[in-house]
């Protein structure tokens, strides 16, 4: 079922959404809220700019944007897959606890802040270009990737902001560079990601891969540096001093 | 929103006193707005606050939740003007960010018949407060032109004041006798008559620019104000969602001072600091929300000391000293010289604020980006919004569009213009 969302009120566009009996198309999206929250059981495909807290709890269905996504995707999310063929802005994954986000292009400050994970809950983001600052914030769980693909030249700065896993306890960060990760806070753990390492994430980078028509293989190739909580450190100077 | 607490308030006259019942306590930040707030507000549609916490959103620790208000721009380098619709179509998309409390723009290039002279944009609650109020303007200046600003009926837009326009020169004797430089004068004629005339309010005093503000939702207040019929270089526009500050028409954005303009969403965490610096230089604090803060600070880095935009977000949004550490010399040398001088204009807790100025605007979220600024170019189009969506809407195909990062400002001025703030 197509829908032409225009200016519709989101609670309305929201609505139909649920209503149709099937997959969804929404055209021309401009900004309405909350699209797909706890929606399971079906593929909505969003042309336009969907507005802020896309995906909100989505509890199993599939999210593609064609365009660029907003604030707070994949907010609290349970399960399913968000797919951006974009780029998304700040709070990317915000407190997720499971599913998988793939975003071709790049995401905005606090990417996965509070995901979490729990026995076969593992939230999955992947981020095909940079990020802004406090990627993984106080991070408890869950895996997040960042391959440095898009956006300024890989060589002038690595794909990340400042204060990167900044209060991190918990789960995995690749991030795909080939220079120094800086000014990492004490809780974090960072070093040249092993094979076994990078066993865990071929699966995510193969599926980032086919949905955006790129070698697997060759993203594969790169340097990739995996960042842990530094478990002998956990609270040292939790937060930064201003 | 009760009644009986707007009537509370306008016996009062303090801020402090419009809280409901039942919200005895007082949080240090309300101790402050009372402080500092000599009301010129009575009668002018102040309604009572509905919370005790803060201008926009953040509820828990910095962590956003998407809505609070809303901020749109657009200028066109080449300095060709065109008309406010677009900008009432851009902040109408982000309608569910503003909660009817207030909406305004601000708007540039728009009186180039009257160039010359300062433009005041005033609110009277009564007539008695209009003839206060133009005595003082006799006195003081040459009114060259005055008039009602045209407006049409709109229904969520009531208990409108009386809203005027006055095109004025100062009278050179008394700019002579004051021994101000023009700017000064006419700044502190306009701060006087807030502050001192009841019922009368200038919220708006530069040349060729002007401010239309009230309590709506902001593209009510665009067709309020028929801002279709002006023709500007720059646009600025704002959707309240106050929080712990009163909706009332001088409280709607943007604050405004002579040329510059301001359009905040977010809340001052470090107002009171911020405050009691600036009140020390002649400022005064009267409009009962923390983004007329930003407004004198912004007014006395750049006018009084010359800072220019990215000198000024250097101050305001300054990095934190282990970024500036990590600077090469100079640049970390320059960044500690502006924290160190300017400490207490730091201004911490969540914003973006879009500032508009004679010839260009600026764009600037706080250090830790706790609030949404994406912006956009199409040709010699440059598109400043809280949602991308905003701008979409107007200009469905950009050539770019990208986020800002905290503390980095976007300054755009008019091709061939020289401006003090680039």
């Amino acid at each position: 079922m197509r829908i032409s969302a225009g200016r519709l009120d989101f609670k309305e566009l929201n609505k139909r959404v649920k209503a149709a009996p099937g997959n969804v198309e929404i055209e021309e999206c401009y900004g309405q809220r909350f699209i797909g929250s706890g929606l399971s059981g079906k593929t909505v495909i969003i042309n336009g700019t969907p507005g802020n807290a896309l995906g909100a709890y989505l509890d199993g269905a599939t999210i593609i944007v064609n365009g660029n996504a907003q604030d707070a995707v994949g907010d609290t999310m349970n399960d399913g897959r968000i797919i951006v063929d974009g780029s998304a802005g700040d709070a990317l994954g915000y407190a997720m606890r499971g599913g998988r986000i793939f975003v071709r292009g790049s995401a905005g400050y606090r990417t996965g802040i509070h995901m979490k994970q729990y026995q076969e809950k593992k939230p999955v983001i992947v981020v095909g270009g940079r990020v802004g600052s406090f990627l993984g914030e106080y991070l408890a769980g869950g895996l997040i990737v960042v391959l440095g693909l898009a956006g300024e030249s890989e060589s002038q700065s690595a794909p990340v902001g400042n204060f990167t896993g900044t209060g991190m306890h918990g789960g995995l960060l690749f991030i795909r560079t080939e220079q120094a990760l800086e000014n990492l806070p004490a809780q974090v753990w960072a070093q040249d990601a092993k094979s076994t390492d990078l066993e865990i994430i071929v699966p995510y980078v193969n599926e980032f891969a086919e949905y955006f028509k790129m070698d697997a293989a060759e993203i594969l190739q790169g340097r990739f540096q995996v960042l842990r909580p530094n478990a002998k450190n956990p609270y040292h100077q939790l937060y930064t001093a201003n | 929103m009760e009644k009986g607490s707007h009537q509370h308030h306008q016996q009062e006259g303090h801020h402090q006193e419009s809280r409901h019942d039942g919200q005895q306590q007082e949080s240090h930040q309300q101790e402050n707005y009372r402080q500092c707030s000599q009301a010129p507000m009575e009668g002018l549609g102040l309604m009572g606050t509905p919370m005790p916490y803060s201008d926009a959103t953040t509820a828990h620790g910095g962590l956003r939740i998407p809505s609070g208000c809303a901020i749109s721009g657009i200028i066109d380098r080449t300095g060709k003007r065109m008309s406010g619709e677009r900008i009432i179509q851009s902040i109408s998309v982000m309608h569910d960010r503003s909660n009817g409390l207030g909406g305004g723009f601000a708007a540039y290039g728009i009186y180039p018949e009257y160039k010359e002279f300062y433009a005041f944009h005033i609110f009277y609650n009564n007539l008695s407060a209009k003839r206060e109020c133009e005595e003082f303007l006799e006195a003081h200046f040459d009114i060259i032109n005055l008039s009602k600003i045209p407006t049409r009926k709109v229904k969520t837009i009531t208990d409108e004041p009386l809203i005027w326009r006055y095109f004025v020169e100062p009278l050179q004797t008394k700019l002579a006798d004051s021994q101000l430089n023009e700017r000064e004068f006419v700044m502190r004629c306009s701060f006087k008559i807030n502050t001192s005339i009841q019922g009368a309010y200038i919220f708006s005093s530069g040349k060729d620019m002007g401010v239309f503000k009230a309590i709506g939702f902001p593209e009510d207040v665009g067709r309020f104000y028929k801002l279709e019929e002006y023709k500007g270089y720059s646009f600025t526009a704002h959707g309240r969602y106050p929080t712990n500050t009163p909706g009332w028409w001088g409280g709607a954005h943007p604050f405004a001072l002579l040329d510059f303009s301001v359009v905040h969403n977010g809340e001052i965490s470090s107002y009171d600091a911020n405050r009691r610096t600036i009140e020390m230089y002649g400022y005064k604090c009267t409009l009962l929300t923390d983004t007329e803060v930003i407004t004198y600070i912004i007014d006395y880095l750049h006018r009084r000391k010359g800072l220019n935009g990215y000198e000024i977000a250097a101050v305001i949004a300054a990095p934190f000293w282990q970024t500036i550490e990590r600077m090469p010399r100079e640049e970390r040398e320059k960044h500690e010289y502006l924290r160190n001088v300017f400490a207490s204009l730091l201004i911490t807790g969540p914003f973006s604020i879009l500032v508009g100025f004679e010839g260009g605007l600026m764009a600037l979220n706080d250090r830790l980006k706790l609030r949404s600024m994406v912006v956009g170019e199409k040709g010699s189009m440059v598109y400043m919004a809280s949602e991308e969506a905003a701008i979409r809407v107007i200009e469905p195909d950009l050539d770019k569009v990208w986020s800002p990062r905290g503390g980095e400002p976007v300054i755009v001025g008019l091709d061939g213009g020289e401006s003090e703030w680039l």
